[in-house]
C-alpha cells in the first residue's frame, strides 16, 4: 500500500534528460522552421489526412521532442504531402520538408 | 611518301582518345537502352527519321537555331565556333587531297597543312585557281571563327548583349577545355602567319600579309618561332581532345546522339535509362536556365538551377538540400536550347533519393461511390478555397450537369505531391485509390478545379474517361449555351498555372473563357514565360520569406497594366497570390459565377 499512486510504469516514462534527441537535432539543422510552431493547431484542422484518420502535426512535435522515434515513424507515414497545412501556417513552417526529414532522419538511425 | 613531324603527336594521340572515348560512350548507350528502345533505335536508322535527325543535327548542333531565335548575337557566337570550326576541318580536307599523294591522309595531315606544303606556284589572290581558292576560303573561314572568340570574351565583360544577365560558374576541368578552345585558333593563324611569311606565299588574306609583317619583324628567326607555335597548336588541340570527355563539350558528342534518340522516339522513363544519361551529357552549361529561374533572381538561391544540377548529377554529387530545391515550374526546360527535360530528370534523382521510408494509407475509407455522368473532383487546396467549390456548385446546378462531387467529404490526395518528393512507390498507392473510386462511378467525365490533380489525372492515371479543367469544361457548358452570361468590362490580369500551361499545355481556355467575363490585359511574361506564383509543391527547402520574394515578383509582372482583378485557373496560385496582392484575386470558376444573372 505504500506505493499507491506513485508507482512509475518504466513503458509510460518519459525522461526528458535522456531522450533521443538525434531527429531534433538533424531537423533543427535542415528546417529550422520547426522550431517556429506554437502549436496553434491551424495544420491539423486543414489536413487532408486528418479527414479520414487522426493524425495530428502537434502530436508530431511532441513526439519528435521527446525523441519517440517508434510512434513518430508511424505517425508521418500517414502525411499524403498534399501541402494544405504549409498554406494555413501563421509561423511559416514549411511542414511537407519537416516529414521528408523526419523520414530521411530515422533512416540515418539505422 | 607520308609527311610527319613530331610535333603532330599531341594532337594525333588527342583524337585517337577522343575518338575512343566517344565510340565507348555511344556504345555504352546505345547498348544500355531498354529492349523496346532498343528496337527503337534499330528501326529508326533505316528510316526517314534518320535524315531528319541529320537535319536537326545541322540545324541545332552547328547552325544554332534556337540560340539565334533567343539572340542574334549569341546565336552567331554558338555558329561561328561550331559550323566555322566544322567547315574549317571539312575544307581543309578538301584542300589537302591537292596536295596529296597518297591515297588516305593521316588525320593531322590536313590540320597542320601549311607546315608540310609551302606552295610557291599560286598566290592566295589567284582565287580562279582551286588553290587560290581554297587559301582565300580557308583564312576567311578562320577569320569567322576569330570573330565568334571576339564575341565570347566580349560576353564574359558584357552578357547583357546576348541576351544573358548571369552567365555560368565553371568548374576547373570546364575552364581548362574553353582556355584550350579559346586559344587554338589565335595559334592557328599566327603559326600559319608565321610559316606563310617565312616561305613569302601559302597564306591567304589574313595569314600571308600577317606573315609578311612578322618576318619584317622577326627575319631568319621566323622559321623557329613557326615551328614552336606549330607545336602549341598541336598540344592545345590534343589538351582539348583529352579534356573535353571531362568538360561542357562533351555535350558535343552527346548532343548528336541524343537528336538521333529523339527523332527515333526514344524518350525519358521514370528511372535512368540511356536516355537520361544522354541529356546529362548533353547539358552544354550555356547558362541560358540561369536567366529564367526565379529562385535565382527573385530568391537569391543561385546553386541549384538546371545547369548546375545536372552537372552535380555528371559528376555524382548530388545534394539532397539541392535536389528538394526547384519549383519544378518547368520554365528551364522551356527556355532550355537542347531540350533536356531537367524536371524529369530531377524527379527520376529525387526517387533514387526519397530512401526506404514507407507511408501507410490503410486509413483510406473505401466506400463505392455514387453513379454519375460527370465526376466533380475539388481536390486538397480547393478545400482551402471555398469561393471556387460554391461558384461550381452554382454553376454545375445552373447548367443542369447531372454530377457527383466525388471529394466533397474530404479528399485523397490525386498523389502528384508526393511524387513530385520522388516517392513513386507511395504516390502509386494514392493513385490507385483514387482511380478506382473514378472507374466505379461509370463516369465519363472527370472535372478538377486543381491544375496539379488536373496534370496528374492526365499523365499517370490512364483513365479511360474525358479528363478535365474546370476551365475547358466550363467553355464547354457556355458553347453549349447551357451558362447564361451578362457581360462585365472588368480590366483582368491572367495568371498561367505551371501545370496547366507548361504541364497541361493549356493556354486558350482559360483565356477564351475569361474573355467572355471580363478584359483582358496584357502581362509581360505569359503563356509559356509565365511564372510561378512561389507557392509550388514542387519545392521542399525553402523559407516561407524566399516563396514571399517569388510571389512579389510574379505579382510585380501580373499587375503590371494595372488590372482590378488577378484571376487564375488553380487554387494554390490563388490562395498564395491572395496573401500580397493589393487586387482582387479570383479564380475563373468565381468570376463565371459572378458574371452569371441572379
Amino acid at each position: 500500500m505504500k506505493e499507491f499512486g506513485y508507482k512509475v510504469h518504466k513503458e509510460r516514462l518519459i525522461d526528458y534528460d535522456k531522450n533521443d534527441k538525434r531527429v531534433l537535432e538533424h531537423l533543427k539543422k535542415h528546417e529550422p522552421s520547426v522550431l517556429t510552431c506554437i502549436a496553434c493547431g491551424s495544420c491539423t484542422a486543414t489536413c487532408s489526412a486528418g479527414q479520414f484518420v487522426d493524425f495530428n502535426i502537434r502530436l508530431v512535435q511532441t513526439l519528435l521532442r521527446r525523441g519517440e522515434i517508434e510512434p513518430l515513424k508511424k505517425e508521418v507515414q500517414k502525411c499524403m504531402l498534399c501541402g494544405k497545412c504549409i498554406l494555413i501556417c501563421p509561423r511559416g513552417v514549411n511542414m511537407r520538408n519537416l516529414i521528408l526529414a523526419i523520414q530521411t532522419a530515422i533512416d540515418k538511425l539505422k | 611518301m607520308i609527311s610527319f613531324n613530331l610535333f603532330v603527336l599531341p594532337f594525333s594521340l588527342g583524337l585517337i582518345y577522343l575518338l575512343y572515348m566517344i565510340i565507348r560512350w555511344w556504345s555504352i548507350w546505345i547498348r544500355g537502352l531498354p529492349a523496346e528502345d532498343q528496337k527503337k533505335f534499330r528501326t529508326g536508322i533505316f528510316s526517314r527519321n534518320f535524315f531528319s535527325a541529320l537535319k536537326e543535327v545541322f540545324l541545332e548542333s552547328l547552325i544554332h537555331r534556337k540560340m539565334f531565335r533567343r539572340n542574334a548575337l549569341l546565336g552567331y557566337m554558338h555558329m561561328s565556333f561550331a559550323f566555322g570550326w566544322f567547315l574549317l576541318i571539312l575544307c581543309g580536307n578538301i584542300e589537302s587531297r591537292i596536295y596529296s599523294t597518297t591515297h588516305v591522309n593521316p588525320p593531322y595531315y590536313p590540320i597542320f597543312l601549311k607546315f608540310f606544303i609551302h606552295d610557291r606556284t599560286v598566290l592566295w589572290f589567284e582565287i580562279n585557281t582551286v588553290p587560290g581558292f581554297f587559301r582565300f576560303l580557308m583564312d576567311f573561314l578562320l577569320l569567322f571563327v576569330l570573330s565568334g572568340l571576339v564575341l565570347a570574351m566580349v560576353k564574359r565583360g558584357r552578357p547583357k548583349w546576348f541576351g544573358m544577365k548571369r552567365t555560368t560558374h565553371h568548374q576547373l576541368t570546364d575552364k581548362v577545355a574553353l582556355i584550350c578552345l579559346w586559344l587554338i585558333f589565335p595559334v592557328r593563324l599566327i603559326a600559319e602567319s608565321f610559316t606563310d611569311g617565312y616561305y613569302g606565299a601559302g597564306g591567304g588574306f589574313l595569314t600571308q600579309h600577317l606573315g609578311n609583317l612578322m618576318v619584317l619583324i622577326f627575319h631568319e628567326s621566323s622559321r623557329h618561332i613557326a615551328y614552336a607555335l606549330w607545336w602549341a597548336y598541336s598540344l592545345l588541340l590534343g589538351i582539348f581532345f583529352v579534356t573535353l570527355p571531362f568538360s561542357r563539350f562533351w555535350h558535343i558528342p552527346s548532343e548528336v546522339l541524343l537528336i538521333f534518340f529523339r527523332q527515333f522516339g526514344i524518350t525519358a522513363k521514370k528511372s535512368t535509362t540511356s536516355f537520361t544519361e544522354v541529356e546529362i551529357g548533353a547539358c552544354s552549361r550555356c547558362g541560358v536556365c540561369i536567366d529564367v529561374c526565379q529562385l535565382g533572381y527573385a530568391a537569391h538561391i543561385h546553386d541549384i538551377q538546371a545547369v548546375y544540377f545536372l552537372r552535380s548529377v555528371r559528376d555524382e554529387q548530388v545534394n539532397r538540400d539541392i535536389l528538394l530545391r526547384c519549383l519544378v515550374c518547368g520554365r528551364c526546360q522551356e527556355a532550355c536550347p537542347v531540350g533536356i527535360n531537367a524536371d524529369s530528370i530531377r524527379l527520376i534523382e529525387r526517387n533514387m533519393f526519397s530512401g526506404s521510408h514507407a507511408s501507410d494509407f490503410t486509413y483510406l475509407p473505401a466506400d463505392p461511390p455514387q453513379k454519375a455522368p460527370v465526376l466533380y473532383f475539388a481536390g486538397c487546396m480547393t478545400h482551402l478555397t471555398p469561393a471556387i467549390i460554391r461558384a461550381m456548385k452554382g454553376i454545375l446546378k445552373q447548367a443542369g450537369v447531372d454530377y457527383l462531387f466525388l471529394d466533397e467529404k474530404g479528399t485523397v490526395c490525386c498523389g502528384r505531391p508526393i511524387m513530385l518528393s520522388g516517392k513513386y512507390e507511395q504516390a502509386e498507392k494514392l493513385v490507385h485509390f483514387n482511380r478506382e473510386l473514378i472507374l466505379q462511378s461509370g463516369a465519363h467525365t472527370l472535372v478538377t478545379s486543381c491544375p496539379i490533380c488536373f496534370r496528374v489525372f492526365r499523365e499517370e492515371y490512364k483513365l479511360p474517361i474525358r479528363v478535365m479543367h474546370h476551365s475547358q469544361f466550363l467553355l464547354e457548358l457556355i458553347k453549349a449555351g447551357k451558362i447564361p452570361l451578362q457581360a462585365f468590362h472588368r480590366k483582368v490580369a491572367y495568371h498561367d498555372p505551371c501545370d496547366l500551361g507548361r504541364g497541361g499545355q493549356e493556354y486558350d481556355a482559360p483565356r477564351e473563357l475569361l474573355a467572355k467575363v471580363a478584359e483582358l490585359v496584357e502581362v509581360p511574361q505569359d503563356g509559356e514565360d509565365s511564372l510561378c506564383c512561389g507557392g509550388s509543391l514542387g519545392i521542399y527547402t525553402i523559407s516561407s520569406r524566399k516563396r514571399d520574394l517569388i510571389t512579389h515578383d510574379a505579382l510585380r509582372n501580373l499587375t503590371a497594366s494595372q488590372p482590378e482583378v488577378l484571376a487564375t485557373a488553380c487554387p494554390l496560385c490563388k490562395k498564395t497570390f491572395s496573401k500580397h496582392a493589393e487586387i482582387e484575386v479570383l479564380d475563373i470558376a468565381e468570376m463565371v459565377y459572378d458574371a452569371m444573372p441572379e
